[in-house]
């Protein structure tokens, strides 16, 4: 039986630029940062819960050619990639003032949905991102 | 140019016209024109206009009109705001453009589709996403 999701990829343009992001503005913590030679294996996750990451992968040969690295590349930028990951906060307004303050780039403030509150962002290559501040269920 | 150059210059340039399209479905009840998002994705008016509609499929004005449409829609579907209320509140100046613009794109008027129409059990930025009238599906 299947125990949980482990891993992501999401694609970005730059390892060290997104580190700067992730973890410099986020908050996230590098869980594994290893240089194979033929890739540098780069993960990210929330402090303490290092069980889910995001590997943090760059596309280019060999694993894809240059063409297809470049069709990777036109989608992250053009916003084309879906989710990188929904977070989930305790307080949502909060870590939008943190965020905003540190020149985050938000694509929808802090809005109240019928599930809680939550806004959106987007990383330095055009990743989407949102922070969902979940509404205590009525016991 | 060289070819890695070339590319970093679309990437670019897409980043810059995602900030814009991003201000449209952000700022969509603000009266957003084609020279101020221009000036978001740091270009002339004409070349935006030409670079959005190479990049996302449609013109920009086109986007905006059916941002706004697409979140008319879910204030009938959900809410219990006045058609005239909602007409202001996604950004059309006159009630008569909105309820026109509104017809030709859904093809029924804003009264008959709430009339019509049942919440949906999804969050708001699926909701955004997919059911934004597009010219293209």
């Amino acid at each position: 039986m299947f125990t949980g999701i482990s891993i992501h990829t999401v694609y970005v343009l730059d390892q060290e630029e997104a580190v700067d992001f992730y973890v410099g503005k986020l908050g996230f913590e590098v869980v594994e940062d290893v240089d194979l030679g033929f890739m540098r294996w780069l993960t990210v996750g929330l402090p303490g819960r290092s069980e889910r990451r995001i590997l943090l992968e760059v596309p280019g040969p060999p694993s894809h050619d240059e063409a297809t690295a470049a069709q990777i590349r036109d989608l992250v930028t053009k916003g084309a990639m879906g989710a990188a990951a929904i977070l989930t906060t305790d307080d949502c307004r909060a870590d939008y003032e943190r965020l905003r303050s540190a020149g985050v780039e938000f694509t929808e403030e802090p809005t109240e949905q019928p599930y809680g509150i939550d806004c959106a962002l987007r990383d330095p290559f055009g990743n989407h991102l949102r922070i969902t501040e979940v509404k205590a269920q009525a016991a | 140019m060289n070819e890695s150059e070339r590319r970093s210059a679309v990437e670019d340039r897409n980043r810059r016209l995602l900030r814009a399209r991003d201000a449209m479905d952000r700022d969509f009840a603000k009266p957003l024109d084609v020279p101020g998002l221009a000036r978001v994705a740091l270009m002339s008016p004409s070349n935006f206009s030409r670079r959005f509609r190479e990049t996302f499929g449609e013109t920009p004005h086109r986007y905006l009109q059916r941002r706004r449409i697409e979140r008319a829609c879910a204030m009938l579907r959900d809410g219990d705001r006045t058609v005239t209320e909602i007409a202001l509140a996604v950004g059309f100046d006159s009630f008569g453009t909105f309820s026109r613009t509104f017809s030709a794109v859904i093809g029924r008027s804003p009264t008959r589709f709430r009339a019509e129409s049942t919440p949906l059990a999804a969050p708001v930025c699926f909701v955004k996403t997919w059911t934004r009238p597009s010219s293209f599906g």
